[in-house]
């Protein structure tokens, strides 16, 4: 073997070793994450956690109930709004959709998609806390509502497209008109997509607190109704991490292990489901 | 017919064929309808959104116009607002933490594949995926009790003592600043990069790597040589998308930063981002001069991460026709 | 009886009766219906007059004048791209689907203009079966079932499943399985399903396309058998590209070349004597 071959051969091997340990770090970086919020929060989580309302600062003991009552009912706003808007968007642009006019939508949900998520709140500051004067659940479920469409859009259109065309003709040709094609065959059988899509679509918007700041705001006790400020889990890691108590401090990391458990635990189980129906029978 | 069952009745061809014709041309035309306006609704909400910015910020757009950008001067008291100390920070932080970033996520992806047996690289994958969606916030949070700790008690002194010559890397440090901003962006920003890069290096099509180790190249050549240079303009993409991401990222930089609206020297000193800015100050801004002006700050930064994701999808979308135009 | 050897030879002027014997002489598995009946006695399903079809600029189909008669196996052959499919999809406006489609002439289905009915009504008289088994991700009760219920059918489902499955020849292989996914069944079986189920709206008409391409030669006798069967209740379009399957199951056959017709018969007339020396060329395989 000559010299430069050796060489070549060194290289080949040195930077297939540089570049796997760049995976590795970031693969450890991930477990790091994990490992450090399971190590900190873990020792929080109580039942208490889970039920009482924050204590006054300097008082141990409370818990994040309120924060987590909150962010469901965000949650669920958010779901109310964005799931109409963005699955029946789809379906227009998988279905229905004209040339230039679903080009226009396509690119309006990918620029949506990608405006940071502290300008949505903005948006909805003016469109929702102004009039109403207050902030509110409305304003927040808004801001993430607003944030799940651009998901959930591309992902009906993805799973729709993704249903093979005999199937639709096969519906047709018995007889079944477009509406009903669509609802009775085509739905159906991208349901599963579909959900799926929601729902990595809710997980990342629990995760959100820019949008929240200035919409939801923040509640140290329960809010009634939806017309009040909210608390969300999100919004108090974010308070109480930057505050000077220890005790806050400890809620914060427990709060932090809990909503990083909800999203990795919807992501995995989500994608897990994805890649089985992937194998879709002949 | 012979069949012994009447199946299906069927509608007389009478009057009742127009009803029943009708019925069925609306049950379309309704769901056209009803898709089209949520359809459009999209594209509504984001045209209100951009006129909410744009008429928000009028105020201070025109009370400072372009001096808003090159005055360092944040004053709510005297109503003096400019700019430069945001743009500073924001741009420097992303500058950092995108060469930090793409050199380990290119070379992520390129391992990934490349270099890696498939299984591995699919598994590898999606544990990257799942770092993408780990809330910003969570980031923050390990921000403030790792990675602050961290500069304040190794990273900085021994830049200090090492570099501390240079202007760049005069302390003290307390831990939170630029510099610390920028190394949480930065592990924000890789798996964006690894994940678009890796689906990039995989667009391209079999018969360029082929020909290349057909030739006696090794992976690593075949690899350097051939693929990346094919999938060049979306790896751009990626890092254009990456530096978006950067340039909007909210939370995790405000808890890391330091919150100074200052220009310093230093990489160890408190800064501001824009994004900072707008989430710290906008529940306390009093007066419509203060409001308006952090909303031209956020107008200006939908701007930039709209011409930054626009010019990335359009790179992206360009390496994938060149490899389809080939398949 | 001319061996295979006479089929093939060079000679193109060979006299129609030795060239085409072969085909012609296959034992005919099912008594062709037009033998012993003269054509005028016969009803009028489809009657066809100047199609046109256009696919964008590209024209499919030439001024097509064909009519197609009640409760008889019609087969349209010729080789790819022909426009047999076209022609296929025209009966029941499954070309609409198309986008840039675009249709001319006049085809009248008993009399009625189809292009002035109701299309959803047209459908539902005018089944399809198509070349590769679509059930849907239902169970096989379910994709029964499923045209009668979008129909608003008002009378016993499981007897119209079960009616429908007899008549697809496939009622004993699923009676007990009925909420079994359609998946689960074979190729054959699962094309079955899908007459079963364009057979449970009680069509005057189904037309298949190329619908045993897909199938073993088993199950494509057991379906030609079938639709032996039932052809006494429905009138049947066949297309295909099998020569033999034409031969051995339709009682009239129609040649397609280029999107033009070229030549209709009652198929032993065709496979025997056919009248136009392209289809004589075609049929004894000199091209497709």
């Amino acid at each position: 073997m000559s010299l430069r071959t050796a060489w070549r051969k060194s290289v080949n091997v040195i930077m297939l070793s540089l570049t796997g340990a760049c995976t590795l770090v970031i693969i450890s970086v991930l477990f790091f994450i994990l490992g450090y919020l399971i190590w900190n929060g873990g020792k929080d989580i109580s039942w208490d956690f889970f039920t009482k309302l924050p204590a006054p600062v300097g008082e141990p003991g409370g818990g994040m109930a309120n924060a987590i009552v909150g962010s469901g009912k965000l949650l669920l706003l958010a779901m109310l709004f964005g799931v109409p808007i963005g699955v029946l968007g789809g379906v227009y642009l998988a279905e229905f959709g004209g040339r230039t006019f679903g080009f226009l939508v396509r690119y309006t949900t990918d620029l949506l998609n990608g405006v940071p998520s502290i300008i949505i709140g903005i948006f909805a500051y003016t469109v929702v806390v102004v009039p109403m004067h207050r902030f509110s659940a409305l304003a927040g479920g808004f801001a993430l509502g607003v944030m799940t469409v651009p998901i959930t859009v591309r992902s009906t259109e993805q799973f729709l497209r993704a249903v093979p065309n005999p199937l639709r003709e096969g519906a047709l040709a018995l007889g079944a008109s477009k509406w009903k094609s669509i609802v009775t065959v085509i739905l159906p059988a991208a349901s599963s997509g579909i959900i799926t899509g929601i729902m990595l679509a809710l997980a990342r918007v629990a995760g959100e607190t820019a949008p929240l700041l200035f919409t939801a705001f923040n509640n140290h006790y329960w809010s009634s109704g939806w017309n009040q400020p909210v608390s969300s889990l999100p919004v108090m890691i974010y308070l109480y991490a930057l505050s000077g108590y220890r005790d806050w401090h400890e809620q914060a990391w427990a709060a932090g292990l809990v909503l990083l458990a909800f999203v990795l635990v919807v992501n995995v189980s989500t994608r897990l489901v994805l890649s089985r129906r992937t194998s879709v029978p002949r | 017919m012979s069949s012994n069952v009447t199946v299906v009745k069927r509608a007389p061809d009478s009057g009742s064929v127009r009803a029943f014709l009708h019925k069925l041309a609306v049950g379309d035309a309704v769901a056209h309808l009803i898709t089209l306006v949520c359809a459009a609704s999209i594209v509504l909400i984001t045209s209100v959104l951009v006129y909410q910015l744009w008429t928000n910020s009028a105020l201070s757009r025109h009370a400072f116009g372009w001096h808003f950008w090159t005055t360092q001067a944040w004053d709510p008291v005297f109503e003096h607002f400019g700019a430069l100390a945001f743009l500073y920070g924001t741009v420097v932080t992303s500058v950092i933490a995108l060469a930090l970033a793409v050199p380990v996520g290119v070379g992520a992806a390129i391992f990934l594949a490349e270099l890696a047996p498939p299984q591995v690289s699919d598994m590898l994958a999606f544990v990257i995926d799942l770092l993408a969606a780990v809330p910003s916030v969570i980031y923050g949070l390990l921000g403030i009790f790792v990675v602050v700790p961290f500069v304040r008690v190794y990273l900085a002194p021994f830049l200090e003592s090492a570099l501390g010559s240079l202007p760049l890397f005069k302390g003290p440090s307390y831990g939170v600043g630029i510099l610390t901003a920028s190394l949480v962006l930065t592990i924000m920003i890789v798996p964006f990069i690894i994940s678009v890069s890796r689906e990039v290096l995989l667009a391209v099509p079999r018969e360029q790597r082929e020909a290349a180790l057909a030739l006696g190249a090794t992976r690593w050549e075949s690899t350097i040589k051939v693929v990346v240079p094919y999938a060049r303009a979306g790896i751009a993409g990626s890092i254009f998308l990456a530096m978006a991401r950067a340039l909007g990222e909210t939370m995790a930089v405000t808890m890391v930063i330091g919150n100074e609206p200052r220009i310093a020297a230093s990489l160890l000193a408190p800064g501001y981002t824009i994004a900072s800015v707008i989430a710290n100050e906008f529940t306390e801004a009093t007066g419509s001069m203060y409001l308006s002006a952090l909303i031209e700050l956020g107008l200006v930064l939908f701007l930039v991460t709209f011409i930054l994701n626009g010019l990335a999808r359009l790179l992206i979308l360009a390496t994938e026709q060149r490899g389809g135009s080939h398949a | 009886m001319a061996s295979a050897g006479t089929v093939r030879s060079a000679d193109n002027m060979s006299t129609p009766d030795n060239s085409m014997s072969e085909l012609g002489a296959l034992p005919r598995k099912f008594p062709i219906s037009s033998e012993n009946t003269s054509v005028s006695d016969r009803k009028l399903r489809f009657k066809v007059s100047g199609l046109k079809m256009f696919y964008g600029q590209k024209q499919a189909l030439h001024s097509i004048d064909l009519e197609i008669l009640a409760n008889v196996v019609t087969a349209l052959i010729g080789p790819s791209g022909c426009g047999k499919s076209s022609f296929l999809r025209s009966l029941n406006r499954m070309t609409e689907t198309v986008r840039h489609a675009r249709i001319e002439g006049e085809i009248l289905l008993d009399g009625q203009n189809i292009m002035n009915m109701d299309v959803v009504k047209l459908r539902r008289r005018v089944g399809m079966v198509f070349q590769r088994p679509n059930p849907f991700p239902k169970s096989i009760f379910e994709n029964v079932a499923y045209g009668l219920r979008i129909n608003g059918y008002k009378g016993s489902l499981s007897d119209s499943v079960e009616h429908s499955l007899r008549r697809a020849a496939l009622w004993d292989e699923v009676k007990d399985q009925l909420h079994k996914s359609a998946y689960a069944l074979s190729g054959g079986q699962q094309q079955r399903l899908c007459i079963a189920r364009a057979l449970a709206v009680d069509p005057e008409v189904l037309l298949l396309d190329e619908p045993c391409s897909a199938l073993d030669p088993v199950t494509t006798a057991k379906i030609e058998e079938l639709l032996f069967q039932l052809k006494a209740s429905c009138t049947i379009v066949i297309v295909t590209h099998n020569m033999q399957q034409a031969a051995r199951a339709s009682d009239f056959t129609a040649f397609l070349l280029e999107g033009k017709l070229i030549e209709y018969q009652p198929t032993p007339k065709l496979f025997t004597t056919p009248s136009d020396p392209r289809t004589e060329a075609y049929i004894t395989g000199r091209f497709g």
